[in-house]
């Protein structure tokens, strides 16, 4: 493996009693694409809100880009892109002002941002609705504008939160472009995802965690010979189960 | 600090206040139609209202020996239903009563008035025999209707009170002066809500501050924000920058429909500048008392009523509510409210025209300053500790 883009060893995390994460370890290298894969409630989020620096863990170590979390956390967050679950862009703000802001917090130059923001929002379909009002989008549409301010910056890690979830399938296929584009220019990414097809055609590697804790590691052809399995969905009910599961 | 970033955040927060309805109408549009309602309601639009003129009556003659007849004058001028008259003992008390608008003329008979009219009425006819004499008149030089409307009926009535019918032709040896034109401040209710007022406008920060951090917090904008390059130093100064222009851009709309009321503030520009800028301090301790209703609340409509445990005290205690029922208790409470100092400050600049260097407006600067400082850290200590997740 090339040199760590992320390296989580021993990793906890408690809410009370509640155990989300219970000794995760594992490496993510330079330049890859990393799916974290899990039901409902498995510890993908709180994983990722560790390695943020928006959470700090009960115990184990965490090192992203080369920074001690929490103690780097300035340091971590000058090169990462986060594309949450929940969009966190600002419905008053049309698509255009929202990327245009993000870019200004990453430190981006005006005129710079000005042209990689049209770029981008090309890319996703979004020229035509660019300057409308967040507000009036459709699902698809927000979580597009908020894959689109995750990466505005250009940053050396992104951490795509189910980037994809409520996109019909053009808009999934311009995401995925989007997505490859990244590991093109030799940047790290980590995306969690509900949908198996896209973890095993985007990723590199995959690990699946359940419990908060690592129930398989490795690429998805290796995990499919390994579990005897035509597809990595059937790897992931297998090694899961088929029981219905709440998230948290 | 990075002011790149802290500018992205302002000009991002003054973009809600303005394309969001709610704020736009709690922060903007409501201290505005609070403003012409009070003006409507309160005596800042038509005048006093009043539909009778207060003239005072300066009765030099009274202890003379003909001093009935300023008692008939003084009947007369009554019974025209359009002046109503309130005896003064000497001029200097009814001037003072004038200037301040209690009054819109003054009337003093001269001593050798009662002479002048027995002199007429022994010999109407016969011009040498009279005793001249003339009635000093004051009227107030801001009432256009009360120096049109009062010398024609001070001098009709004094027509009635010698002849007993109007002769419009008569040649009388008493005259009504030239009526003096005095300049009259005039103090409505409303003159003495507008301080209170600017400060009513700005405690509203606390709610849709309150509401922001929290619909922010339950959509994960907080935490999305928190991801970035942005510190916490530079998000909370970006959020004072932000809500010290609504401050501004609040108190600049009040005065500007105030002033075109006809609402006349008795302070100059450097007043009127420290007014602005004492309400924009307040602005900094709404976005603490935001910061605690946010760090109270699990959700953003539960913000907007907790926020109410900031806004009432302060609106009661602290603007012109507490003037409609001073007491020794509202004056105690309200000196625990930011808002009071604003107000008591306002007060003193734009009713009692004291300069911007006045000890206790700088004084109330200094406690409204030091108030919002300590809200702020308080705030900002307690959301940092229990109001981010």
């Amino acid at each position: 493996m090339t040199e760590a883009a992320i390296e989580v060893k021993d990793l906890e995390m408690r809410f009370g009693e509640t155990v989300a994460l219970g000794g995760l370890t594992l490496q993510v290298a330079r330049g890859e694409l990393f799916g974290l894969l899990g039901p409902n409630g498995a510890g993908k989020s709180t994983t990722i809100n560790i390695l943020t620096g928006l959470l700090e863990p009960t115990a184990g170590s965490t090192r992203v880009g080369g920074h001690v979390l929490p103690a780097q956390a300035r340091a971590v967050k000058e090169m990462i892109g986060v594309c949450p679950q929940e969009f966190g862009i600002f419905p008053y703000l049309t698509g255009r002002e929202n990327v245009l802001l993000f870019g200004e917090l990453a430190g981006m130059p005006r005129r710079e941002l000005k042209a990689r923001a049209d770029e981008l929002l090309k890319k996703m379909g979004l020229d035509g609705e660019a300057d409308r009002r967040v507000r009036g989008y459709s699902g698809g549409m927000k979580r597009r504008i908020s894959v689109v301010t995750a990466l505005i910056a250009d940053p050396q890690i992104a951490f795509l939160d189910e980037p994809t979830t409520g996109l019909d399938p053009q808009s999934r296929r311009a995401v995925w472009d989007f997505i490859l584009s990244l590991k093109e220019r030799q940047r790290t990414v980590v995306l969690t995802t509900h949908y198996m097809e896209e973890a095993e055609v985007l990723c590199d590697r995959v690990a699946i965690i359940d419990h908060g804790t690592l129930i398989a590691l490795g690429t998805p052809a290796d995990l499919k010979a390994q579990n005897g399995a035509k597809d990595l969905e059937e790897v992931f009910l297998k090694l899961t189960g088929r029981r219905i599961r709440e998230g948290m | 600090m990075n002011w790149q970033r802290v500018s992205a955040m302002v000009r991002k927060d003054l973009k809600g206040t303005v394309r969001e309805p709610a704020a736009l109408f709690i922060l903007l549009l409501f201290p505005v139609v609070l403003t012409v309602i009070f003006a409507v309601t309160f005596g800042g639009i038509g005048g006093s209202g009043a539909t009778a003129y207060q003239v005072g009556f300066v009765d030099l003659n009274a202890s003379g020996p003909a001093g009935h007849w300023s008692a008939d004058l003084a009947a007369n001028l009554t019974a025209t239903q359009i002046l109503q008259i309130k005896s003064y003992p000497d001029n200097v008390t009814a001037q003072e009563d004038l200037a301040v608008g209690n009054l819109q003329a003054v009337l003093v008979i001269p001593a050798n008035f009662g002479a002048s009219c027995d002199a007429y009425r022994a010999s109407p006819a016969n011009t040498s025999s009279w005793v001249y004499t003339s009635l000093a008149l004051y009227v107030d030089q801001g009432s256009m209707v009360a120096t049109q409307a009062i010398p024609p009926i001070v001098a009709q009535s004094l027509v009635r009170t010698l002849e007993s019918t109007v002769s419009a032709s008569s040649s009388l040896p008493i005259t009504v002066g030239s009526p003096a034109l005095i300049d009259v401040a005039h103090r409505s209710a409303f003159d003495y809500m507008v301080p209170g007022i600017f400060a009513y406008g700005a405690i509203f920060i606390t709610m849709t501050v309150g509401g922001s951090f929290s619909s922010d917090r339950e959509d994960g904008r907080l935490r999305r924000l928190n991801t970035t390059r942005l510190t916490p130093g530079e998000f909370m100064t970006s959020k004072v920058v932000s809500n010290m222009a609504v401050g501004l851009a609040q108190v600049g709309l009040i005065f500007a429909v105030a002033f075109a009321i006809g609402y006349r503030p008795s302070t100059d520009v450097v007043g009127l500048a420290l007014a602005f800028f004492l309400v924009s301090v307040l602005a900094v301790a709404c976005v603490g008392f935001g910061l605690i209703t946010a760090t109270l609340a699990r959700s953003s409509s539960a913000a907007t009523g907790i926020a109410f445990l900031f806004v009432i005290p302060q609106m009661f205690f602290g603007t012109f509510v507490s003037g409609m029922a001073p007491s020794a208790v509202t004056a105690s409470v309200g000196r625990f409210m930011p808002a009071y100092y604003v107000t008591d400050a306002l007060t003193s600049l734009f009713l009692r025209g004291v300069p911007a260097s006045n000890l206790v407006v700088l004084a109330d600067l200094a406690w409204v300053g030091l108030a919002s400082v300590l809200v702020l850290a308080v705030g900002i200590l307690l959301f940092r500790k229990f109001g981010r997740s």
